[in-house]
């Protein structure tokens, strides 16, 4: 799961690094790609996989939309109206989740794909979908990475989140900037919504949960950072299916006890950025 | 026609009025100085042309065109860039990546990262350090340089000198006639009368938000300057 927890963080991680936005409504986001995902396959037939090429960039676009035409009209000094705008999002999507979908538990199907496994020794197997799960959050953060420390779009990104009145006086127009943090954060919780669904079993209630694991990844990985993050979910991952082994009632309460062992340890997560 | 001209222009912070009405131009290519106390508005004066503080659109005409109360990242793409008090760099960039972000508004011009390293040789040694680990007079040089890449028409210097040793000062002001060869006007905003006078072919003094003083260095009396300056 450690892949799947790192993917509902970054997009997290993302925007809180460019606009300090705390997105409540994230992990209903990311319940939303997944019905999204299943709407696609329903409709085309098409591999759930092969959805990202619709799913991605229909969430995007919303992304870009949410942010120029709603939480840019609530950015200030004030911390407190996005975060109950994207609380009111957060029950809006699920919702109409609900009454669109219905409150059915659904599933993307991948067929032989979800039990196939690789022998590594004689009792030590590891399952081709986790593993693609988590290649597919490397390569995530990897692009990502490049994006923000080699392009001239990423040297906007981290401007911005420094100071972002001397980046206007660069030429950099913040509310646009935004709206694309948003669309690239979306983008990357279409991926999350798709392996969400094809890995576990979803409905429109399980948002806020994501949202709880997602936040422990950010936190245990150290604000704002994106490797952090995926140390964060593979942390979390690892806690739960530990926990999962040990008695199965015991899976998610691990998880929170790795996240509330590392805060006592390192306040600051595993990898704190090295300025604030 | 000159080339920034500004009309009865106001500034505000809330309610709390910082200019009143100013009268002021700058020709192409001129260098001019803006000297005044503490709290004069001189820095909001500048704030107020690059769009950080609200205008209104006819109190600020650049190249003819009414500017004022654009948002920021508009008056830049026109040939503005301001270099701010206190320098501004971005932390979470190297000196290097401020530069090139100062190129952001992809302005055609003579300015290039190579241009900016020959004009202050010291950052090209710290190019990839992080732009707050420079001392202060290096950071003022990476502002400055930040503010050349976007091929301004013209620049505008919030207290450059401020709380510099004066070797450093001399060595920042001796990039100055080098900015001016290629056609930039400069504002230069100054609390030391005599760095201001020196390089500034017309001057004005501002007391309390308003245009105290103005006219050519020579023709202006140290007397006049002083009282101009404090208002006694
Ligand atoms: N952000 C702000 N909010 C409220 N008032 C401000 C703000 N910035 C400046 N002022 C006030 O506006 C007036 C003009 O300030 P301004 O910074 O323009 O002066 P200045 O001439 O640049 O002074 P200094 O030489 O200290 O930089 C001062 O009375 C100051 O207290
Ligand atoms: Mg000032």
């Amino acid at each position: 799961m450690g892949g799947l927890y790192a993917l509902f963080a970054t997009g997290l991680t993302l925007i809180f690094g460019v606009m300090r936005l705390v997105n409540i409504g994230h992990g209903d986001l990311i319940v939303l790609a997944a019905f999204l995902g299943l709407a696609v396959v329903e409709a085309t037939g098409i591999d759930p996989f092969l959805s990202l090429i619709i799913v991605v960039p229909v969430m995007a676009a919303l992304g870009y939309g949410l942010q120029r035409g709603l939480f840019n009209l609530t950015l200030g000094r004030d911390i407190l109206p996005p975060l109950l705008v994207s609380f009111g999002l957060s029950i809006i999507i699920q919702n109409l989740l609900l009454e669109i979908f219905s409150a059915d538990s659904r599933k993307l199907q991948v067929g032989a794909l979800e039990t196939a496994s690789i022998r590594l020794a004689d009792n030590l197997a590891i399952g081709v979908l986790p593993l693609i799960v988590f290649l597919c959050a490397i390569a995530v953060i990897l692009g990502l990475q490049v994006v923000f420390y080699r392009t001239t779009l990423g040297r906007a990104f981290r401007a911005t989140s420094d100071d972002q009145q001397t980046a206007q006086l660069m030429g950099i127009d913040n509310r646009h900037l935004y709206g694309l943090a948003m669309a690239i954060a979306l983008g990357v919780v279409a991926i999350a919504g798709i392996f969400l669904g094809v890995r576990t079993n979803f409905d429109p209630s399980i948002g806020p949960a994501r949202l709880i694991y997602a936040f422990e990844a950010v936190i245990i990985g150290g604000l704002g950072s994106l490797w952090g993050t995926l140390a964060g979910g593979v942390v979390l991952g690892v806690a739960q299916s530990i926990g999962a082994k040990l008695d199965p009632g015991w899976q998610l309460l691990a998880g929170h006890l790795a996240f509330l062992a590392v805060l006592l340890i390192r306040p600051r997560g595993l990898f704190p950025r090295a300025y604030d | 026609m000159s080339l920034l001209e500004t009309r009865g222009l106001t500034g505000f912070y809330g309610d709390f009025q910082a200019l009143f009405g100013i009268d002021a131009v700058v020709d192409a290519g001129e260098t001019v100085a803006i000297i005044g106390a503490n709290g004069a508005g001189k820095s909001t004066f500048l704030r107020a042309i690059v769009g950080q503080v609200a205008a209104s659109r006819e109190a600020v005409s650049f190249d003819g065109e009414p500017i004022g109360g654009l948002p920021a990242h508009h008056i830049v793409r026109r040939g503005i860039a301001l270099v701010p008090e206190g320098r501004r760099l971005f932390p979470s960039l190297s000196v290097e990546e401020n530069l090139r972000l100062g190129a952001y508004s992809a302005r055609p011009g003579p300015w290039s990262l190579e241009k900016v390293y020959a004009l202050f040789p010291a950052l090209k040694a710290r190019r990839n350090a992080p732009g707050t680990a420079l001392s202060g007079g290096q950071q003022q040089m990476a502002a400055i340089g930040r503010a050349l890449m976007a091929n301004p028409r013209l620049l505008l210097c919030d207290e450059i000198s401020l709380g510099l040793a004066p070797i450093v000062i001399r060595d920042i002001y001796a990039a100055l006639p080098e900015i001016q060869r290629e056609g930039v006007a400069v504002v230069i905003v100054e609390q030391d009368i005599n760095q201001a006078l020196s390089v500034a072919a017309r001057v004005y003094c501002f007391q309390e938000g308003r245009v105290s003083l103005s006219g050519e260095p020579a023709q202006l009396s140290r007397d006049a300057i002083r009282k101009a300056y404090l208002g006694v």
